[in-house]
């Protein structure tokens, strides 16, 4: 499943909800991504997050389909901030659910690289030096092909 | 006409998110706001997404009055 939320994500919560009940899963993999107070040297006092209700949470679950299809996954889960976010609090959480755990880790790596790099999602950082728009690094395009070079060996 | 939506640092520098525009083709739309100066060289950049109904297309393709057309700079989730 995946969806946006306007308010703080509680990452721990968010773990243990996707964890409870659950007897077929032998693996559960999360990640956490928070807003860091500095990049590239500039401070950040705010990040906020653009996104388009409705095509964002559908190009959200295209990639988790896409996971799924590609690993033997029990369960995803994919919640993505919106709006106004402040160093140290979470903009995204990933937790991904398979029998072993090999499956569960690459599964939660291959979404969140092709999160980075491809979610209709547009992140401006705001701090005493203006405002920046954040386009994907070289790196996270490099991360994110990983996957398609893995493909078509 | 067709309703043209803007996001991320286009709707930043055009100042508006959301209005109708004259135009045929989603370059044709381009062109109109590419009249503005900051936001021209922003659509001139490589990697821009355009959106017609809610499905991202590739080169130019023709609107018309009722269709929804959206652009947006390259995607940062995560």
């Amino acid at each position: 499943m995946a969806r946006l939320e306007d308010g703080a994500i509680d990452p721990g919560a968010l773990l243990a909800g996707f964890c409870a009940g659950r007897s077929d899963v032998g693996a559960v993999v999360s990640f956490t991504g928070l807003c860091r107070a500095e990049t590239d040297g500039r401070a950040v006092e705010t990040l906020t997050l653009d996104a388009w209700r409705g095509f964002t949470e559908d190009g959200m679950a295209a990639l988790e389909a896409e996971a799924r299809a590609r690993f033997d996954l029990i369960d995803l889960l994919t919640v993505h901030r919106w709006g106004e976010v402040r160093p140290g609090q979470a903009i995204v959480f990933v937790a991904a659910a398979a029998a072993h755990r090999r499956t569960a880790f690459d599964a939660a790596d291959f979404l969140m690289d092709q999160l980075k790099t491809r979610a209709p999602l547009w992140k401006r950082e705001d701090g005493p030096d203006g405002r920046r728009w954040i386009e994907p690094r070289a790196s996270d395009h490099a991360d994110a092909a990983r996957w398609k070079t893995e493909t078509d060996q | 006409m067709p309703r043209v939506l803007l996001f991320g640092a286009f709707a930043d520098v055009a100042g508006w998110r959301e209005r109708e525009m004259e135009g045929a083709s989603t370059e044709a739309l381009v062109a109109v706001l590419s009249e503005h100066e900051g936001l021209a060289e922003r659509l001139a950049r490589p990697g821009r997404m355009t959106v017609v109904n809610k499905v991202v297309v590739r080169g130019d393709v023709a609107v018309s009055t009722d269709d929804e057309v959206a652009f947006a700079p390259p995607v940062s989730g995560g």
